[in-house]
């Protein structure tokens, strides 16, 4: 059902007869009809039939039924894929660094702390790569949180950003210099970028990581990412005969590394296999967005959802996201009903956001608007309806009007703060 | 002007709620559903179509079912409609599933634009866009929130993007691939005739031999991941604190907790 990495297993019939890469083998005499593994199925492929579970099509062969069998009935079976290709000639872990003008994106220097630590289970080395026009500075920076070695192409074809170029100038190091790992940023850049490269290279590619881990025996990454709008987990590996393993890694996850520009590292320069002519996009114009701080950076989110009541209804949030230096958020009722522009929505069909705090107010906390914001440090709920879901995930609850709350929650934070 | 959409089928996620026991998705009765992106995808592939002129044909890989998506493709106003799904296709990844679906548009004779969703609410990757693009050799246009643009003759399209801190205006030659986010329309409903019409079709199947596909690059076999491991998230650490009070002894309760949390600066 497209949980996982997208797999797309709905069309498999489990069928013997069939030629296929993998088979989920129920055992008719073991099992005891005992139910137990069909809530463990992301998938809803299990069902009950005659008092003995049954596998339909929509089964991904992840096998976590098989551990929630108490019996041991459930058997996956799958196919060897042939190693055919050296993977000892593919070494280091790679970070993506990106920047926004003129500016290196956060999200690299975390991804350069946890690359740190999957280059030492490795025992390789951390490398960057980074394009641009006069990154010197930039080269510094990514050395000071910890790349040993730079991949770096300079040409004015890459500023700003374009998919064409950047994806050009990483595969001609990729394929040349052989990374055993390619992490980059979940951001829009990194999410453009990404898919296009690991196109080109035919590998795998496993987006919005969460948590990534060696596998102490084998040595593959591990990437766990949220699927399903954070309601399902899925660990996913790459076969051993694609490399390198590629993975998108959501912003906030993993801590900021502790900078040392004492660091020395070394810089292998090469040029863009490609001109301008080539490039099949031009940049006319960048419109700026009105809000000082965005939802992608902000470490202080105040929302408004259905409660607001009308577009003047954030007027309380914004002053006191403005105390904060908070960013502003809605909730899509909020949006939809036309109150606020869309980029301030969060949620499965806005954005996802992972900020310390997010101070939600008059937002009921729909399944939908928790898949955007639920991994957030702290939640703060505001609302007048004590039944609201949204006070099941918040940290800290207020049963109330929120436009008595939120302006003496300005007042208060305006005091503390001395603003 | 032909443009290609890709949709998927995708459960529901507002009927999706978790067993407060197991902490599992409860999936029974969980309705499918067209891929909220898809919709903007499909209505702006139609409101192209009634400016410049020309054909919408709509794309879905899935099993059988996924015909019911397609026929609310039909509903509103698709031209033509695909189904492409053959067993060999079962456990495809990202990369098996873009290059399925590059070999549909092109065994269907090609497009001058193909239009995604931004991404799909379950799988929540957004990589099968660009990678459709990449296989096509067409260029991408991710995250369009406006076509501005559309010149059929000098093979151009300008349009918007949105981007974490901005909106980015980016020309490109045609043939292309956009991904379209919510803020680029409002999805028509169908209309009586166009339902009727949709229950009465016949949608073409498309297998893997239909489409020309090398079997080594499709399915299970033709993807380089797979899924170890699906489990479900950790619960938020502990139970959430209702502040209770009188309003001038909760408010600044709260300041002091958030203050104690250095999150503030």
């Amino acid at each position: 059902m497209g949980f996982g990495n997208d797999h797309d297993s709905r069309i498999t019939k489990h069928d013997k007869e069939e030629k296929q890469m993998a088979k989920l083998l129920i055992d008719a005499d073991t099992c005891t009809g005992c139910e137990s593994c069909l809530p463990s199925c992301p998938f809803g492929a299990l069902s009950m039939k005659e008092g003995i579970a049954v596998v339909d099509e929509k089964c991904n062969f992840c096998g976590a039924c098989v551990d929630a069998c108490p019996v041991n009935a459930i058997t996956v079976e799958k196919e060897e894929k042939a190693v055919t290709i050296d993977t000892s000639t593919y070494k280091d872990v790679w970070v993506f660094i990106e920047h926004e003008q003129e500016k290196v994106s956060s999200v690299s220097f975390e991804l350069l702390g946890e690359g740190r630590k999957l280059a030492d289970a490795l025992g390789c080395k951390l490398c960057g790569m980074l394009f641009g026009k006069g990154v010197d500075g930039f080269i510094k920076e990514a050395i000071a949180y910890g790349a040993e070695k730079l991949y770096v192409t300079e040409s004015p074809l890459l500023e700003p950003y374009r998919t064409d170029p950047f994806a050009s100038a990483a595969v001609n190091f990729i394929r040349k210099y052989k990374p055993e790992i390619v992490l980059f940023g979940a951001t829009t850049q990194g999410r453009d970028f990404a898919g296009t490269v690991a196109t080109t290279i035919e590998c795998g590619l496993t987006a919005d990581c969460t948590g990534l881990d060696i596998d102490p025996e084998t040595k593959y990454l591990k990437q766990t990412h949220p699927a399903c709008g954070g309601n399902i987990m899925a660990t996913i590996l790459d076969y051993p005969n694609y490399r390198p393993q590629m993975s998108t890694v959501r912003p906030k996850v993993f801590p900021m590394p502790a900078r040392d520009d004492s660091r020395k590292g070394e810089v292998i320069r090469e040029p863009l296999p490609m001109t301008e002519d080539q490039v099949r996009t031009k940049i006319l114009e960048f419109i700026k967005g009105t809000e000082t701080v965005n939802l992608a950076d902000a470490e202080v989110i105040v929302s408004g959802g259905r409660g607001v009541g009308g577009p003047e209804g954030f007027k309380p949030i914004r002053e006191l996201a403005e105390v904060l230096g908070a960013a502003v958020g809605a909730s899509r009722a909020a949006v939809d009903s036309g109150w606020i522009p869309y980029e301030h929505q969060v949620g499965q069909t806005g954005r996802t956001v992972r900020p310390k705090i997010y101070i939600a107010c008059g937002i009921s906390g729909s399944i939908q608007h928790q898949a955007g914001m639920k991994t957030s440090d702290i939640i703060v709920a505001i609302n007048k309806d004590p039944e609201a879901p949204i006070f099941k995930i918040a940290t800290y609850g207020v049963v109330g009007d929120l436009f008595t709350i939120v302006p003496m929650l300005k007042e208060e934070f305006k005091k503390r703060l001395g603003r | 002007m032909k443009i290609a959409v890709c949709i998927k089928q995708v459960p529901d996620t507002t009927d999706v709620k978790i067993d407060p026991k197991t902490n599992t998705l409860i999936r029974e009765g969980v309705a499918s559903i067209t891929n909220p992106f898809d919709e903007y995808a499909v209505e702006e592939a139609l409101l192209i179509k009634e400016k410049h002129g020309g054909e919408v044909h709509v794309i879905s890989m899935g099993p059988p079912q996924a015909i019911d998506v397609l026929k609310n493709a039909l509903a509103v106003g698709a031209d033509k409609v695909y189904l492409v799904s053959d067993r060999a296709f079962a456990g495809a990844d990202t990369l098996a599933t873009a290059y399925t679906l590059a070999k549909t548009i092109e065994s269907i004779g090609g497009a001058d634009l193909v239009i995604c969703g931004k991404q799909a609410i379950d799988g929540d990757t957004a990589q099968v866009g660009p990678g459709i693009a990449t296989r096509l050799r067409i260029p991408q246009l991710t995250y369009v929130s406006k076509v501005r643009e559309i010149d059929i003759e000098k093979k151009r399209v300008v349009v918007e993007r949105m981007l974490e801190n901005g909106r980015e205006v980016v020309e490109s030659s045609l043939p292309a691939l956009i991904t379209v986010v919510k803020d680029i329309n409002e999805p028509r409903l169908p209309s009586l005739l166009g339902i009727k019409k949709a229950a009465k079709a016949q949608i073409p199947t498309l297998t893997a031999k239909d489409i020309n596909v090398d079997e080594n690059r499709i399915g299970l076999k033709g993807s380089p991941t797979w899924v170890m491991r699906v489990f479900s998230p950790e619960a938020r650490g502990g139970v959430g604190e209702i502040l209770k009070g009188e309003v001038t002894e909760v408010v600044p309760l709260l300041v002091n907790k958030l203050m104690e949390s250095k999150f503030i600066k």
